[in-house]
């Protein structure tokens, strides 16, 4: 981070060629490059070759149950605000082998692990989502049993954050305190101008790894104006969200827990779960065993769960919480509330996935201000 | 780069040395490391047991703290792991990871009366704390077992309790929900025998384990005889998939019963006790 003494961080103006070397410059060193495409009418962060891989003139719109691509005529790369699935998919994958294990005549062995994959570069990182990968890196690190996977992938990675250029339909970063200026958690940031008969990207570095790759771009230094209209750009950003978080209410929500609003969400909730399989902090996991026909190998891989199944809280004689009203609760108290106790931070972003996912449109924010408005 | 962080999900195989039916559902085993070397752990806390290709489940460790030899778990087989674990014999091998949670104070409680109530195969789990005590017998005042079993037919470790009460320096009663064959002893639920005392109450430490609304009786009646919130511990049950902090299933409120627990101070989740469906 540049300091006030500090040698003053230099803010370079890529144009489209430009980030094309920035991309070839990850994975000339070895990374693979993940960073946003279009497949199946959304935007999904996957494996990209080059800039030409990435969604041009594409925005979205995004509102409570409701998602949709747009054309946008300003040419943009990066006009969309935060895919259906954020960066948790590459750092805490949805199916990952916890071990493979061989019967032996003295009952079984482990076998050796897999290799680490390859490094990943991550292109397209809002800020709420590196403020996600943040509150990932405590939750699976900061503790006496941290999970080396998660840690190995997080400490392999490079980060290429890209400041919002609008507010999506959803987000409440604003309010969370997690955005929308990108402001640490990156080796490089982006700001892309886009519009107004130019298209740039000013590129500053937050580590020293981006600070050796954007010397080898070969880029000109950002005219002041345009580092000038980036400010501005985030600042008008942060005044256009729709919602806000009633935060002293989210962070007591435990204190609520026979709220009647509980029976009242419980009417529309589906328990579907599809807001925890977006949310980019959420980190319940499963396991799953199974063996080959013979039963000689045997695997056990770890699954994404979400605390909306029944199963999820079962024990001997029968599930914890049985009713739609004690899993939403759970969901919505853990996220808002527990998560404070826990890992010393509130566990939502404000990335509005939940809210854009949600079938019915249920809406954190919303929960929140009712019981809230209940309170007085 | 720092050495490798170990992976606290890798199982390590255990040799089964012994198994021994204790219940027409319910035996021990004797596991020892299959690569040698010992296994310490604090009376209280738990393994996951994996067993090949079927799954894993929490499994308190029911052994003596004091041997680091041999690890022992006592298991009642109710579903497909542990029914699976009850087929295997002697020789054969089963995966361990831990040891895992907090243990029962059994240090915090020297200078005290020191009162274990059980329910069930929750008996189990307060062994290690029971030999941990007896080992260090002149460290306490009086030491009390009040144990409820459903039958006279599922009461554990039968032998080692008629031993236990067969000394002039512990005290142990055991009641049955519902009495078969020739049994004349207590009929009814534990928190009646709590209820008669035979403890000094504003100097006692009780350690409560057994069924969820045992436990929560249990407690209101130690506290009605004058035992303080405080002085008061629990092992709580909770599905766990890790066991150690990482998977999420084990949330109860802002704890997570794997590492945070299973042991609880009770004035720490009163509260919670009286929630439903949390
Ligand atoms: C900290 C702790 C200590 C325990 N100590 C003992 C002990 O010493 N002896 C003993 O017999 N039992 C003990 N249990 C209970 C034991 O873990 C369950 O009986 C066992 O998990 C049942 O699994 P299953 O596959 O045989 O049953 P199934 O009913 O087939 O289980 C289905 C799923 O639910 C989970 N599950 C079911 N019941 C429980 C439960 N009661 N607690 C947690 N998860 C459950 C299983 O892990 C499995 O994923 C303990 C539980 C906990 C949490
Ligand atoms: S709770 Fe909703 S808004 Fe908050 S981080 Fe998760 S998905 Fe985003
Ligand atoms: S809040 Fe919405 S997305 Fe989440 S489980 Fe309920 S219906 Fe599904
Ligand atoms: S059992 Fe996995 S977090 Fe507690």
């Amino acid at each position: 981070m540049p300091g006030v003494d500090g040698p003053k961080t230099t803010t370079f103006a890529l144009d489209k060629a430009g980030l094309d070397r920035l991309i070839a410059a990850l994975r000339r060193r070895g990374y693979r490059v993940i960073g946003p495409s279009v497949a199946d009418d959304a935007v999904v962060y996957g494996d990209v070759a080059s800039a030409a891989d990435l969604p041009a003139g594409l925005g979205d719109e995004q509102a409570g149950g409701r998602y949709r691509l747009r054309r946008r005529d300003d040419g943009a790369l990066f006009g969309y605000t935060v895919a259906p699935q954020g960066w948790k998919r590459h750092l805490y994958p949805p199916r990952q082998k916890l071990f493979a294990a061989r019967r032996s005549a003295a009952g079984f062995e482990m076998l050796p692990p897999e290799p680490p994959a390859a490094p990943m570069a991550f292109l397209g990182v809002r800020a709420c989502e590196v403020a996600a990968i943040a509150i990932q890196a405590r939750v699976f690190g900061d503790k006496a049993y941290p999970d080396p996977g998660y840690g190995q992938r997080l400490a392999a990675a490079f980060v290429v954050a890209v400041e919002c250029a609008q507010a999506g339909g959803t987000c409440f970063c604003a309010s969370m305190g997690s955005g929308p200026a990108v402001s640490g958690g990156f080796d490089v940031k982006l700001v892309e101008l886009a519009g107004s008969g130019r298209h740039l990207f000013l590129a500053s570095a937050g580590s020293p790894a981006g600070t050796d790759l954007l010397a080898e771009l070969d880029a000109p230094e950002a005219a002041p104006g345009d580092v000038a209209e980036a400010e501005r750009q985030v600042a008008v950003v942060a005044g256009a969200m729709g919602r806000t978080m009633a935060a002293e209410t989210a962070r007591t929500l435990g204190e609520h827990a026979e709220h009647p609003r509980w029976d009242e969400v419980a009417k529309r909730c589906l328990t579907c779960g599809n807001c925890t399989m977006v949310c980019p902090t959420c980190f319940c996991t499963t396991v799953e065993d199974s063996t080959d026909l013979k039963g000689e190998h045997a695997e056990r891989w770890r699954k994404w769960d979400s605390c909306f199944t029944v199963d999820f809280s079962y024990i001997h004689g029968g599930s914890v919480r049985t009713e739609g009203r004690s899993r939403y609760r759970q969901w919505i108290t853990h996220k808002l509330s527990s998560w404070h106790a826990q890992f010393g931070s509130s566990g939502c972003v404000g990335c509005g996935r939940c809210i854009t996912w949600c079938p019915v449109g249920i809406d954190i924010t919303e929960e929140v201000a009712a019981i809230q408005a209940s309170r007085k | 780069m720092t050495a490798p962080i170990p992976d606290p999900m890798l199982p390590r195989p255990f040799r089964i040395e012994k198994v021994r039916r204790d219940l027409s559902d319910t035996f021990t085993m004797e596991l020892v490391p299959a690569e040698g070397g010992e296994f310490t752990f604090a009376a209280g806390q738990f393994n996951m047991l994996y067993v090949f290709g079927v799954g894993e489940v929490p499994i308190s460790i029911s052994g003596d703290p004091g041997d680091r030899s041999v690890l022992v778990h006592t298991t009642r087989a109710v579903g497909a792991v542990t029914k699976a674990l009850d087929a295997l014999k002697a020789g054969e091998v089963v995966g361990v990871r831990g040891p895992y949670g907090t243990p029962w104070p059994v240090e915090a409680a020297f200078g005290h009366d020191l009162v274990f109530v059980a329910g069930g195969v929750g008996l189990a789990p307060l062994r290690p704390a029971i030999y941990q005590a007896m080992a260090n017998r002149e460290r306490f005042g009086r030491v009390v077992v009040f144990y409820g079993a459903r039958t006279p037919e599922d009461i554990l470790f039968k032998r080692e309790l008629e031993r236990w009460r067969g000394r002039f320096d512990m005290s142990v009663h055991v009641t049955v929900d519902r009495a078969t064959g020739k049994w004349s002893g207590n009929v009814g639920v534990v928190t009646n025998l709590v209820a008669k005392g035979g403890f000094d109450p504003s100097a006692t430490m009780a350690f409560v384990c057994g069924p969820e609304v045992m436990m929560r009786y249990s407690a209101a009646a130690l506290e009605k005889r004058g035992v303080a919130r405080p002085s008061i511990y629990m092992s709580m049950e909770r599905n766990m998939k890790c066991g150690c902090g990482l998977c999420g299933h084990c949330q109860w409120g802002p704890h997570f019963v794997c590492k945070d627990g299973p042991v609880f101070r009770y004035d720490r989740i009163a509260d919670l006790l009286s929630i439903r469906e949390l």
